[in-house]
């Protein structure tokens, strides 16, 4: 298809992004701010030749999207905090599974029920560790309707590449706002599928991960692979096993996988940061912001700068920490009560960090960001 | 627990209401009024728990309240979870000396997404393990709350946000989840459905359902002129033809095995057509004017007429 442009929220954005990265499959559950996502794919998804299934909660809906996934069919979710609180275990089979998968979070107040149609960054935390067990995953935080489209593309490049669930999360007000969205050429949009096994069948090992990237290639259901997975600790052939060194083996691999691949996932923008004194890093909403802070504090004559995340997990703590040793302070502004704060703080500590929290539907205004860039040039 | 029902428009005007006025549900929506009768059936002290949902929402909008009972907002699947405990702690707190009341009424109050969906297994849960709860699901056929999304309380052909109707698909293709039927199945004290334009048959049953001991289910229509796409004054009229029609006919439901059609369903001699029904609400306009659904039109009316037959026969009426 050529290039269109629409004028669009960012949750239809995002949709339009997964049907573009080629998504043929959509579990879903209604809930606010999310619903939207959901809507549009049950209207859309039969037009691409894919399906939307409405289910009767969020555990079935996830559920399902490991199941559509594990066919060879690149499949997502959407929902909020109260939906992903209940997708948790789940998430955690997708990891141990390595079940390519999009899990977008249009974040709102919580916790519990909380402030649905308003928003908030409160689920960075749950985003990492809300499953239990020792894992990693990634978690991109887009900033515009634009970024709604382009990293849920990036998502399914990243959940196909990794065998990884990965997040979209969004706070309610990206999800919400509306602005320009240029859908590219298909012919210019980079797609990636998971790796095919190319061995004998007799030899095929499910879980025996590429020395390169530690992604084993991934078979496909009913094909002529033998297909074996499970949520216990298993060996390569899949078998499951109470052993401690398979066991260590498993969860390192699985970290390590996201670990050391993260130069390649991580994307971030830095904006006059070069001569910077103080740093202000932020993302979603707050970070656009902070962009407007920091031009006002330039006209000042105060060199300030932002690095804006869009991808928080895994964290960019390399960049972080080299930040902390070019800058005299860096600022956190965050719609919740400190989440990615205390991962800024033991990346670059000693450098004092400032956090500006606001648990609420509002983000930090431009001209609040900026009396904070004056009063810490002042110190 | 002495307090009789208010059957009577006369008693009914003089018994506290548990509702008040000045909430913030949609012109024409039937579940206030459900909850109003509900409350015309009260014995005594009661305690509300309730499932996210629209009811929940509009009843309680920051900073006021409209409950003037007791009253716990629970998550969207929990509602018979939390009731179980509230029950079970009162009967210890009882034995032990340490509460004032002889009894306490506890219902549970969920929509049918919070019922027939996510709150499924936690109602069966309670069911089975028997606790003396009056569970009540306000059944506006759909997600009304987030927006008009498709559930397993949707009937054949409703189009929602998630059920399109159009030239391939003529809005929600599956049946109805037959919800009392399935909590009648776990063999509890009393299974009834209601419909809020009989409100004596109403008021009696929920007194009814509060008067067994263990667990009790009251299925009550509730038509949304929002979701519907129906006028706000048509409400008690669609939910009397939902009972005319055998949409949604009154029965009730003794230990799981005795059923008794309600005098409104009895005295049907012919079922009315779905038509009467379906064309006053805008969300099954696509099914008369599109000419490739009368035969899913047909369809239907043939599912509902065929489970009217077969619940007449459960109820032993010719």
């Amino acid at each position: 298809m050529p290039e269109k442009v629409m004028f669009t929220m960012g949750d239809i954005a995002c949709a339009e992004g997964a049907l573009a990265a080629g998504c043929k499959y959509f579990g879903g559950y209604p809930i606010t701010p999310a619903t939207e996502i959901a809507e549009w794919m049950s209207q859309k998804m039969p037009q691409y030749g894919g399906a939307y299934v409405q289910y009767e909660d969020e555990i079935a809906s996830i559920t399902s999207v490991i199941g559509a996934s594990w066919t060879g069919t690149k499949s997502m979710t959407a929902t909020s905090g109260p939906g992903v609180s209940l997708m948790l275990e789940a998430i955690g089979l997708a990891v141990m599974t390595e079940t390519p998968l999009v899990l977008v979070n249009i974040m709102r107040g919580g916790p519990s029920t909380g402030q649905p149609t308003r928003g908030q960054q409160g689920d960075i935390m749950q985003a990492k560790w809300g499953s239990h067990g020792d894992y990693q995953i990634i978690a991109l935080t887009p900033a515009s309707v634009q970024e709604m489209f382009d990293q849920t593309v990036q998502a399914f490049n990243l959940s196909e590449k990794y065998r990884t669930p990965v997040f979209v999360l969004a706070d309610e007000t990206v999800g919400h706002m509306r602005e320009k969205l240029v859908i590219p050429d298909e012919k210019d949009l980079k797609l990636v599928s998971r790796k095919q096994p190319t061995v004998d069948p007799s030899e095929y090992l499910p879980f025996k991960a590429d020395e390169d990237d530690l992604v084993p290639p991934m078979a496909l259901l009913g094909s002529k692979y033998q297909f074996y997975a499970t949520g216990l600790t298993h060996d390569e052939r899949g078998y499951p096993s109470d052993k401690e060194h398979i066991q260590i083996k498993l969860v390192t691999r699985l970290q390590d996988k996201i670990l050391k691949n993260a130069d390649d996932i991580i994307d971030l923008e830095k904006f006059m940061l070069d001569d910077a004194d103080i740093a202000v890093i932020a993302y979603g909403t707050p970070s656009r912001s902070a962009k407007k802070a920091i031009k006002d504090a330039r006209a000042e004559g105060i060199k300030a700068g932002l690095l804006r995340l869009k991808t928080v997990w895994p964290f960019p703590e390399d960049i972080v920490a080299d930040l902390g040793t070019e800058v005299k302070h860096i600022i956190v502004p965050e719609q919740n009560l400190g989440q990615v704060y205390h991962m800024v703080r033991s990346a670059a500590a000693p450098t004092p960090i400032h956090l500006m929290a606001k648990p609420a539907g509002m983000p930090q205004l431009p001209h609040e960001i900026l009396a904070k860039i004056r009063e810490i040039d002042s110190i | 627990m002495t307090e009789e029902a208010a059957v009577r428009i006369k008693d009914m005007l003089e018994k506290d209401e548990i509702l008040s006025s000045g909430h913030r549900m949609c012109a024409g929506c039937a579940a206030p009024t459900i909850v109003k009768l509900m409350g015309m059936a009260l014995r005594g002290p009661t305690v509300v728990c309730e499932a996210t949902g629209c009811l929940e929402v509009a009843t309680t909008i920051y900073p006021y309240t409209a409950w003037k009972i007791p009253w716990i907002h629970v998550a969207f699947e929990n509602a018979s979870a939390v009731a179980s405990g509230v029950v079970e702690a009162y009967k210890v707190m009882h034995q032990k000396g340490r509460f004032e009341h002889e009894h306490v009424d506890v219902i549970a109050i969920g929509g049918d997404g919070g019922t027939f969906d996510i709150g499924f297994g936690s109602l069966s849960g309670m069911l089975e393990r028997g606790h003396d709860v009056v569970y009540m699901v306000y059944d506006n056929g759909a997600y009304q709350n987030t927006g008009i999304q498709r559930s397993g309380a949707t009937l054949p052909g409703q189009e929602t946000t998630t059920s399109w109707a159009g030239k391939v698909s003529p809005g929600k293709e599956q049946r109805k989840k037959p919800i009392a039927e399935i909590v009648a199945a776990h063999k509890i004290p009393y299974v009834a459905t209601v419909s809020p334009y009989h409100r004596r048959d109403f008021i009696q049953k929920f007194r009814k359902a509060l008067e067994v001991e263990g667990p009790a289910f009251i299925h009550a229509i509730s038509p949304c002129p929002r979701g519907w796409r129906s006028e706000t004054g048509k409400s008690m009229e669609l939910a009397k033809l939902a009972v005319e029609t055998g949409i949604h006919p009154l029965y009730e439901v003794f230990d799981g095995e005795e059923y008794k059609m309600s005098g409104p369903s009895k005295r049907i001699k012919e079922l009315t057509p779905i038509e009467d029904y379906m064309k006053p609400q805008g969300q099954f306009r696509h099914l008369f004017k599109d000419p490739q659904w009368e035969g899913f039109r047909e369809q239907i009316q043939t599912w509902i007429k065929e489970d009217w037959e077969l619940l007449k026969k459960k109820c032993g009426v010719e």
